[in-house]
């Protein structure tokens, strides 16, 4: 069995995203679980391990509202995002280090390599990092990233979004995705969310949640993630269970 | 094998060009650098590894970012004082190079030669691609090896990354190549 589900998951080559056509293999992979199958009390690397809390961010990297800023207050909407880590079991996943970055409310990368004429905002990085705590929860504040043109085809744009990066327990849990949010209309237009299987496109849309929110202050999302990796027996994920439990007394 | 996989996972999405901001550690300023750096600090052997990412035309990709995690120096990977995982990206060093400092890590099991595990994001690439880099210079331990000998010798030596004695020690070199007659051999796991 193979824990990539191309059911779920944008496929190696994707032609209308232009950089997928030399970037991404084309043999079939590997099912690695197969060549170990002679050897079953092998843990192979990939699902062995514990990489959930080792990573400490900064205790205000989560805030990108404060996080960069200059003497003053980043412009553009303000907004909350904040969700729960699940594994494929529906357990809340705690200490993933989770990383985002983002285009700024003009839609302007603070990035060297960015040079769409946006302004940048000198308060604002569009960088954040945080932990998921017990319960699998993690809470972003930020600033609501704009559309930006990119050169993929004739009048292409960027739907808003932000980049997700998290290392769970062992490296078949590592995720790199990113969140939209709901209605834009140029989702339809994007090729790397449409090269997402079709069942699977609303998965990445965060939905807006008043419970959220903050009243006065900032629009709620709500973006929960699931992350693969789980293929522990009940006994190990007992031990694997137990053992987080020590490490957040400790 | 018992798995009850309720929830679907999330999809992954590229890396996309900018990633550099948020997962780099030494690209993003004010205090923001990911805690996840290039080098692996241990007990035992230091050794370097370079390399680059090459697409389908052969050229060298700028902008891929490279993981590794491995066994410490007696094969374990769960030793709590050991933290075997790092990230390097091709546009920091010269020619594209991504490049790590670690330790070389022992044999995990008697069927096993040491290995690294590797894992490839970049623009262009929708969801990441696992890899193993093995070392050249483990013949034997390569020959038993219960992945490597499941492999044409074609697809084993894709794998394989070179031995080189530099002036700063001992140093590999791995390219990956994306596609192509010599394109890397890639896990699913």
């Amino acid at each position: 069995m193979t824990s990539i589900d191309w059911s779920q998951h944008p496929p190696f080559i994707y032609p209308d995203y232009k950089s997928s056509v030399l970037r991404g293999p084309t043999q079939s992979m590997l099912d690695i679980g197969a060549l170990y199958a002679k050897a079953s009390a092998i843990r192979m690397g990939e699902l062995s391990g514990s990489l959930t809390d080792r990573f400490v961010p900064g205790e205000a990297d989560h805030d990108l509202i404060r996080n960069a800023q200059q003497g003053g207050a980043p412009l553009g909407e303000r907004i909350v995002v904040s969700g729960r880590v699940l594994n494929q079991q529906g357990k809340p996943v705690p200490g993933v280090l989770i990383e985002i970055w983002q285009a700024n409310s003009c839609g302007r990368y603070a990035h060297k390599v960015d040079q769409h004429d946006a302004p940048l905002d000198p308060n604002f990085r569009g960088v954040g990092r945080c932990l998921s705590d017990r319960d699998g929860s993690y809470r972003f504040y930020t600033i609501k990233p704009a559309a930006y043109p990119w050169k993929n085809h004739p009048n292409a744009w960027r739907p808003q979004h932000i980049h997700f990066s998290l290392i769970g327990q062992s490296i078949d849990s590592r995720l790199v995705t990113q969140m939209y949010f709901p209605g834009d209309p140029l989702l339809g237009f994007d090729p790397i969310f449409n090269a997402t299987p079709g069942s699977a496109q609303e998965r990445l849309i965060a939905t807006l949640d008043l419970g959220i929110t903050e009243a006065d202050f900032a629009l709620g999302y709500h973006f929960d993630i699931v992350i693969a990796g789980c293929r522990a027996t009940g006994q190990e994920e007992k031990t694997a269970e137990s053992r987080t439990a020590t490490n957040a007394e400790s | 094998m018992q798995n009850h996989k309720k929830y679907p996972p999330t999809p992954s999405q590229t890396v996309g060009p900018f990633f550099t901001i948020g997962l780099s550690s030494t690209d993003a300023a004010g205090g923001l650098a990911s805690p996840v750096t290039n080098e692996i600090a241990g007990e035992g052997e230091e050794i370097r590894i370079r390399g680059r990412v090459l697409d389908g035309n052969g050229d060298p990709v700028p902008d891929a970012m490279i993981e590794i995690w491995q066994a410490d120096s007696k094969g374990s990977f769960t030793n709590c004082e050991f933290m075997g995982f790092a990230r390097s990206e091709t546009g920091a060093g010269p020619d594209h190079c991504f490049q790590f400092k670690t330790i070389k890590p022992a044999a995990a099991s008697n069927l096993e030669a040491p290995y690294i595990s590797v894992i490839v994001y970049m623009r262009g690439l929708l969801t990441q691609a696992y890899t193993r880099l093995y070392f050249s210079d483990e013949a034997e331990a390569n020959s038993k090896d219960i992945v490597l000998s499941q492999l044409s010798e074609a697809r084993r030596n894709t794998l394989l990354a070179k031995s080189q004695q530099a002036a700063d020690g001992l140093s590999y070199e791995f390219d990956i190549r994306m596609q192509g007659d010599r394109e890397t051999v890639f896990f699913s796991v």
